[in-house]
Parts: C-alpha cells; structure tokens; sequence
C-alpha cells in the first residue's frame, strides 16, 4: 500500500466534505453567535420580581424624592417620585447616578485605618469594635487634658437628626466646634436674622412669580433644588420673564428671556441702582413700605446719631449713571429693567452665584432682598419667605459635667458667633487658617461627616496644611473622597440608598418639609450608619456623656423623634406641615423694630457703610501681574459639592469643557489673543498655576477666564480621578467684612502659553 | 444519531466494496493505482467526519450536569390545586415568576416531610440556611431574546406543556446538558443535534418561534412591518423603497423579540 500526497489530499477533502454534510459547522456557528453575546464584560439585567422603594435622595440639598426600581435584591433604576412636592417624578443627573456611588468601585467597604503617611492610600483593615475604641481611647485622653475644645466636627448640614446628634455629642463632650460647610444658605441666613429678624430659611416661591430676577443664580445649573428649579423654567415660559445677570452666557442666561453681563462682583451695586429708579419713580409698595419696614427713611439711633435711610442712600449714591460705571451696564438698560421688575404682578429677585455653593457678600444679599421689599413680596404668594425649620427634633436637654462646661466656654476655631462676627453661626473658610496660624488653639482632632472639605473649600493647599497640623482625623465617608483619603481613621457610613435619615428642608423650599430617606437595599458592605456610631462612641465614654444619648440605635432614636410622624413618613416618604402659613407683615418680624429693617439697627452701628459707598470685594491680586480675572461656574453635568460625578455623569461632560483629562477655560476671543481653540497654556493666579486648554467663547465677558467646578478630583474612582482641576487650588477665601463669610467670587490670573 | 452513524458505516462500506468490483485490468493496475488509495482515503475521510460530527461532536459539546435537588413534579402537582400555575405563577405586574424562589417552598418545607434523602438535604442546606437552590433551568433563553410568557399563556392561550413538554409528569428532574461553549441548556437547540423535531417542545430556536407564530397567524405589529417573513434572515432586497417603513422598521422591529 503506497500512500502519497494525493492519497492524503483526498483524506482532507473527503473529510471537509463529511464535516459540511455533518451538523458540526452549522451548529458551531450558531453556538459562535450565541457566545459572542455572552461575554462577562456584557452587562446583563438581572430577572426577577420587581419591586419599587421610596426614598429622599440627599446627594445635594436639593431632597428630591426618589422611586428605585428593584429587581429581588437589586436596585436597577432610580426614579424621581411622583407627586413629591420638591421634584414630581423629575430627577437629576446625579440622582440618576446614584446607583453608581451604591455599586461603584469608589466606595470604602470596611473601617479603615491608616497605615502609611497621610495621603499615601495605605490602608489597613480593622473591626468596628477597634474603630470605635480608638476614637473614644483618643477623646476621652483629650478631654482629661482639658483639651475637649480642641476637637471638631465638620459637616454638611446643621438639620436632622444625625447632625443633631454629632452636635449633642459635641455640647456634651465639651467643644464648641461643630461647623457646617458654606453655602449661600448662610448668607440668606444671616439676611433673614438680620432684615426679618428671625433664625429662617430662604424660601422662594418661584411657582407663583412671573418675574424672576437671578443675580448669577444658576437657576438651571443646579441652584436650590435642581429638578424643581428645572420644572419652573419651563413652567415660566410663555407666562413669566426670566432676566439672568451675569459675566457669562450660562445654560440659564442662554435660557432666559434676557441676558445682561455684568461686571462679576458688582452684582450689589446693580440691585441698589435698581432701588434708586424703583423709589425715584414711586414705584414700590407704599403699604409694606410705609407700613411694615424700618430704616427706608432717615432715621436717629438710641443714642441719638442720625443715620441716613434707604431711599436717600440710593438716591444720593446710586444713579443709573453710577451704576452704569461700576456695573457695566448701560443706564437705559438699568431703568427699563427696574420699570419691568417693579410693574410686574409677582416679582422675585435671588442671588447666590452658579449653584449656591459659596456663600458671597452679605451686602449682595442684602441688597437683592431689599429689592423683593421694596415690591412688596415678601411672605407672599409668588414672593421670598421665611421659613422656620420643622420643629420636631424635641430632645431632653443636655445635662453637662464640668470637662463639658469648660469646654463650651472656648472661642470656636472659625472665630463664628465671636466679637468679629457676631452674627454668623459657621465660618469653615477661616478654619484653615485659625488652624495653620494656630492663632486660637491647636486643633487636635477632627470628624467630617457627609462633607469633602479637602476638595471643596477653597485655597486646597492650606486646606491640606490644615489637616495635616491635625494629628487624629477620622472622616465617616462612604466614599474614598479627598477627605477620606488624608484621615486616619475612616468609619464608612451607609450610602444613602441604604439607610434611614431624615432630610429636612430641601433648599430653598417655601414650605416646610421633612423627607424621609429609607433603606432601598441592605448595607452592601461592611458599613455602619453615623448616628449608630455617634450613639455608641458616647456610650462608650459612659457617665453624663452617655446619659445623654438614652437611644439603643440610630433607629430607634429616629422612630422616638419623628414619634407620629413615623408612620406617615414611612408610608408618604415626606412630612408636609401642610398648615403653615409664611407669617403675614403684621407678625412676621422680630427685629427691634418688629417690621422689616432695610438697616439692622444693631448692625448699622457697626457697618454704617454697607450700602453706604459700594466696594465691591476686590478680588486678590495684583492687576498688573495678572491682568485677567478667572471666575468659576457651576452646570449641571457636574457635581461641585462634597460628592464628585459618578461614572455615568461625567460622561456627559462635553470636550468644551473637558477634553480627555484636560481642562477647557473659558476666554472671550478678544482677550485670549494668540490662542486657538483647543491652545495649551499656563492659568496662573497668586494661589498657583496650572496647566489648561482653552476654549475661546463668544458667551464670556472680555478681560475674563471662567473654570468649570466639580473637576480636578485626586480621589474616587478611575473615572472622576486626575480629570481637569479643583478651581479650588486657584482661588484663596475673601472674607466679607460685614459676615466673615467668603465673599470671593473670583481672583486675578495670567493665561500664558505652556 | 446511532442509527445515522450506522447508515454512514454502511455506505462506506459499500463504497469500498464497488470500489473494489470495478476494479480495472491487472495490466492497467500500474496506473489506475493510486486512484484506488486516493478514493479510499476519501472515503476514510469522509466517513470519519461523519463520525465525528453526528457522534463524537455532541459528546464533547455537552457536559452533564446534575440538578442541585432532584425534583418529583407528580407529587407536587398532585398536592397543588391549580396545576403548573400554582407554583409557576404571573406576578401581579404580568412577569412571569419562573423557578419557585425558597419563600415558596418554605411553606410546605419548613421542617423536613418524608424520608427522601433529597428532601432531608434541601431543608438541611438551603431552607435552614435561607439559601436559593441553584436550580438549572433546561429552558432558559440566552440573555439577548426577550420572551414574554403571559403574551403567550394568557393572550395566546398556549399551554405550558406546548414549549415546555410534560414536564409536569416528571418524577426526577434529568440531567441537564450544558453547551461547554455558549453555557446554556441543550433544550433549546434540541436534543437531535441535526435541529430536527418531532414535538413543539423539542427544540426553541428562533425557527420555532416563527413557525408556531406563522402557522397561527400570531404576529406582533411591530412585526407585521416587516418587509421580509420572519422565517429566517433579513431579505434586504425585498425592502421596500419607501423611508418611511423603513424608519418604522429600523425603530423597533428586531428588538420586539431581541434585546
């Protein structure tokens, strides 16, 4: 038998033809496409019995209520819910993204401790049992010391129960440091206390009015509650005017009826001009002007001294023509724009730059307030009101031993409710430098809980200084945030899709609410709630300290507190004091006066001058090294708060504003002279320089750089990391004179070519 | 298969044996020769891939797989009043539950009922524990193919035993054969690897869904649309001209049935 070449041909081909007449081509085919959709990286939706959770969503202050749709155990979509009187059905894109920070990489799934130098990300795991012990081993050393002042506590919000309880513990321990981060609630805090005369909120009803007037209020970029501040805007149109005032052609500007570029900072001045035509022309309301406020005309203090009242200040200073100069804006535009605020039905007029997130100048506030007195809407439909906080945290009264009452004596760190600044509750942006002066005291330890004041408050590398001269940080983050990553200790508390928490007051809301975060899936990981960890750390300490946090849990002490409320917020998923009523003018004010103070007597004393002669708050540095001015701005892709964008966001992120991990500012063409689009340069201010890309736009006021906020992340994930810059390193806090407040709105810079 | 396998033993054989009578001349053997060997191997080639292919192929493309517990449905649906649905039953939203999940087990099977080792060992490891029993499914479609079962049960009025057979009489649950490639149940291309089929519920392919779906006139609007039977493959030549039906077609029509 001689087997040749052919021989073994015919082997093949026989053999290629019996495969095509036998299924295992064709059935390897089919399976091949099959396969091919079944790759792991696929993502695939799980099967199973769909349910639905409400809850209050507190990634920003907005408190929107949230429908998550659930499949078995796992939460697939979030939803706005409907009929929620802040969001009906509408949600944001960080909302929306929230799983993202549920499921996401970025999350600390256990107590860490830190192992290597600050900031190096070497981590070792612990048991809560040692977590809690090492904090309760370090305070209770500090406060046998007597040092029980030197421990702080920064947090988001100053409302609800957790934030009552870290306070509590604060008062009882003995330190006077509890500080909330900034924002412009405090400013319209403090312009409640000081005009209203009473401890209030900002409401506005934007619903009713038919005018807004926005001094830079990023209406729909995220300013108050971001998806009701949406649903108005398309609601005004066609039955009401949006007017936006700002330097910059922002998503609101571009969606108003007009838009009028200001000067940036200049923003008081404007809204005292426009006093100076609505009183020339007679055109405020008599009966609330006449009737219920104080200080409009010329009036003579306790003492005797005479002090000259509203309408002959701006009469005297403010002129169109004035205004013209300092603003930038014509005298006829000034006049037309006064004429239609005061003559239309409800006006409105806010401030508080892009989304609030810095507090500016008290005299902006004031004088934007004045102006919504001047017509009158004040506690009226459509109108600004003062809005009470929901009393309804009615906890026994802290009994304190002596440690506690020696401790409560000191000065706060932020030097806020002290000689300087009598008036203001929280001053975050002078802690770094109280703390790196070291001026008062050293700080010796620190808890952050719900903020990220390492990303978020401005001058990052003091900020950083800061916490570094602080030996014992222990951050409660649920995310490896900026903060959470320069701590020594990080006691992870649940992300807010896993646990109780009530949320009050949504931002600028006009009605009181209280909305009710439940737990749409168990804890994922090793986590545990901050006000389960508050509670147990003071257990600890045993004695008076204990004593004063009667609950077994957190839980348990949301279920006594909220008492009857419980079960209706468990089923609603929000409390509604559907019987409040803004005060009428009669009784709406607490000032000396009882009537609404156009000049609080007790702060005239001290700043005579704040509509006197307009400064504006000079922004630092020197004209001539720096002949630009860079400013922030806030939109709604990007989240500039305590939490970064997850994944899903910062997707969206046009290549205007981010092109892969390089930053775009913004330069009108006639000042970014030399740069083409997409040009790399230098962005230098006194606070540092970076490198950036520029994006040359028509919609920017000349002389200008604008920055976006919410980039320049070191922390997070893969996804948010290393992309652009925190405007945040670029920019040093201006403290308000009159509030000790940061008033910066931006800071001298040079653009050179890199 | 075997008998397949056999039939192409046979041929193969008789092949060699014609081979073999049409022999030519021994004077001409010098040349024709090789002929002979290149026809045989052809044939040895031939036949071997038969071989493979309709015996070798299926062994090796399933791997045999044992339920975790194994499942008498008779006792179960003689003890339930409303047969299949009973336990298989449509969520109030109109999903369809599937494979019953431990809580409604747990009803009957809180304690241990009986003495079949199976039962001691489902209460001892999954009820005790709280755990699902990782039961396979032989039915399930690949992730990409939505399929609705109330569309089919309760407006088709379909039977469960027309795609999922009788089931319901079985008194052990069978091996479960898994494609070592695409990781899913032999069921749905059918146990005859030549994809033919004597029931309705031997195979659940896409063919099968056409067929059942042509023969009684079962067709979604979506698909109505569609310029081409939905037998088999895109037509692209049969689509109309009109952009109009193609922008209605383009918009939803394969992703009625696909994800």
């Amino acid at each position: 038998m001689k087997v040749c070449r052919r021989s073994f041909l015919s082997l093949v081909i026989g053999g290629a033809a019996g495969t095509t007449l036998s299924p295992l081509p064709w059935k390897l085919m089919d399976d091949s496409s099959i396969w091919t959709q079944m790759w792991p990286w696929t993502p695939v939706p799980e099967d199973g019995e769909v349910s639905y959770v409400n809850t209050v969503c507190s990634l920003c202050p907005g408190g929107c209520g949230l429908t998550v749709r659930k499949i078995n155990e796992r939460a697939i979509k979030i939803e706005g819910m409907k009929a929620y009187p802040v969001n009906d059905g509408g949600v944001c894109l960080l909302g929306l993204s929230g799983l993202q920070l549920l499921y996401g990489p970025t999350r600390v799934k256990t107590p860490l401790k830190r192992v290597g130098a600050r900031g190096e990300g070497r981590w070792e795991k612990i048991s809560w049992e040692d977590a809690i012990s090492e904090v309760v081993k370090k305070l209770a050393d500090l406060r046998a010391k007597g040092l029980s002042h030197t421990v702080g506590c920064i947090s988001d919000s100053d409302r609800g129960t957790v934030a009552h309880l870290l306070g509590r513990f604060l008062t009882v321990y003995g330190s006077p440091n509890f500080i909330r981060t900034p924002s412009m609630q405090d400013s319209y805090e403090q312009t409640m206390h000081l005009m209203h005369g009473v401890q209030a909120s900002a409401g506005f009803d934007v619903e009713n009015a038919d005018f807004i007037l926005s001094f830079g209020s990023g209406l729909i970029d995220g300013w108050g509650s971001p998806v009701r501040m949406f649903k108005v805007n398309s609601a005004l149109k066609g039955k009401g005017k949006l007017v936006q005032v700002e330097p910059r052609l922002s998503n609101t500007a571009a969606k108003s009826d007009k838009w009028i570029p200001i000067k940036p900072g200049t923003e008081a001045a404007l809204a005292l001009g426009l006093a100076h035509v609505i009183i020339k022309e007679s055109l405020y309301n008599r009966d609330f002007v006449n009737n219920y406020s104080f200080g409009f005309n010329d009036w003579t203090d306790d003492r005797g001294r005479s002090h000259k009242g509203f309408k002959k200040l701006v009469l005297d200073e403010y002129g169109p023509d004035d205004v013209a100069e300092i603003t930038g804006i014509s005298d006829s535009t000034i006049i037309a724009l006064a004429r239609s605020f005061a003559r239309a039905s409800k006006p409105l007029a806010v401030c508080g730059r892009g989304q609030g997130n810095t507090p500016g100048g008290l005299s902006e506030f004031m004088a934007v307030h004045a102006l919504n007195a001047l017509v009158g809407n004040i506690n009226k439909k459509g109108g600004v009101w003062a809005v009470p906080d929901p009393d309804y945290i009615r906890w026994p009264e802290v009994e304190m031993d002596i440690n506690a009452a020696k401790g409560m004596q000191a000065n706060r760190i932020d030097g806020a409710g002290g000689k300087t600044y009598p008036d203001s509750r929280y001053l975050l942006n002078r802690f770094p430098e109280a703390v790196n002066s070291g001026k008062e005291y050293p700080m010796k330890a620190l808890f952050v809980v719900g903020a990220n004041p390492v990303y978020t408050i401005p001058d990052s590398k003091a900020v950083k200084e800061a916490f570094d001269k602080i030996p014992f940080v222990v951050s409660f983050s649920s995310y490896m945030d900026e903060t959470a990553a320069n701590a020594d200790l990080i006691l992870p508390n649940h992300v807010f899709l896993e646990r109780y928490e009530d949320v009050p007051m949504p931002a600028g809301l006009q009605k009181p609410i209280v909305g009710f975060s439940k737990p749409v899936v168990k804890p994922q990981f090793n986590t545990r709630h901050v006000g389960d960890v508050i509670i147990q750390i003071a257990k600890s300490f045993g004695g008076v300290i204990a004593d004063a946090f009667p609950w077994d849990n957190y839980e348990a002490c949301l279920q006594k507190t909220l008492g009857n409320k419980w079960n209706a917020l468990n089923k609603e998923g929000f409390w509604l004091d559907s019987n409040f009523m803004a005060k009428g003018w009669k009784r709406a004010f607490s000032t000396p006066s009882g009537k609404f103070e156009f000049f609080s007597r007790a702060f005239a004393a001290k700043n005579e001058n704040l509509f006197q002669q307009f400064r504006p708050v000079e922004p630092e540095g020197d004209e001539g090294r720096f002949p630009l001015i860079l400013i922030p701005y806030d939109y709604m892709r990007l989240a500039s708060g305590c939490i970064g964008d997850p994944p899903f966001a910062i997707k969206t992120v046009e290549d205007t504003v981010l092109k892969g991990d390089d930053i775009l500012v913004e330069v009108n063409p006639k000042s970014g002279r030399g740069f083409r689009e997409g040009d790399q340069a230098i962005l230098s201010t006194p606070k540092g320089a970076v490198k950036v890309r520029v994006h040359l736009f028509d919609g920017i006021m000349p002389g200008l750089v604008a920055m976006p906020r919410g980039l320049g992340h070191t922390a997070y994930d893969e996804y948010l990391a290393d992309k652009g810059i925190n405007f945040n390193e670029l920019i040093g806090p201006v403290e308000d004179p009159a509030s000790g407040l940061d008033a910066a709105w931006g800071i001298r810079a040079k653009l050179t070519r890199a | 298969m075997s008998t397949l396998d056999e039939k192409a033993k046979e041929a193969s054989t008789e092949a060699v044996d014609e081979v073999e009578t049409v022999l030519p001349p021994k004077e001409k053997k010098q040349d024709n020769g090789p002929w002979g060997y290149i026809i045989l191997f052809f044939i040895i080639g031939f036949a071997a891939s038969l071989v493979i292919g309709w015996g070798i192929f299926p062994k090796l493309l399933y791997s045999q797989k044992k339920q975790p517990i194994d499942f008498n449905h008779v006792i179960h649906v003689e003890a339930v009043e409303e047969g299949c649905e009973s336990c298989h039953f449509f969520r109030e939203d109109g999903s369809f539950s599937g494979v019953p999940k431990l809580v409604q087990c747990v009803d009957c099977h809180e304690e241990v009922m009986g003495e079949d080792p199976n039962e001691v060992k489902f209460v001892e490891e999954y009820v005790a524990k709280g755990q699902e029993v990782p039961w396979l499914v032989y039915s399930k479609q690949p992730d990409c193919v939505f399929f609705s079962h109330i569309a089919h049960v309760k407006m088709g009025k379909i039977e469960c035993d027309t795609c999922h057979g009788h089931i319901g009489e079985s008194t052990h649950s069978r091996v479960y054969e898994e494609n070592r490639f695409t990781g899913y149940s032999r069921d749905i291309w059918g146990k005859n690897i030549a994809g033919l089929k004597k029931n309705t519920w031997d195979r659940m392919k896409m063919d099968d869904c056409a067929e059942c779906h042509a023969e009684n006139k079962a067709v979604p609007k979506t698909v109505e649309r569609l310029p081409w039977p939905i037998s088999w493959m895109p037509r692209p030549y049969e689509k109309p001209t009109s952009s109009q039906v193609r922008t209605q077609i383009d918009k939803d029509a394969c992703f009625v049935c696909h994800k």
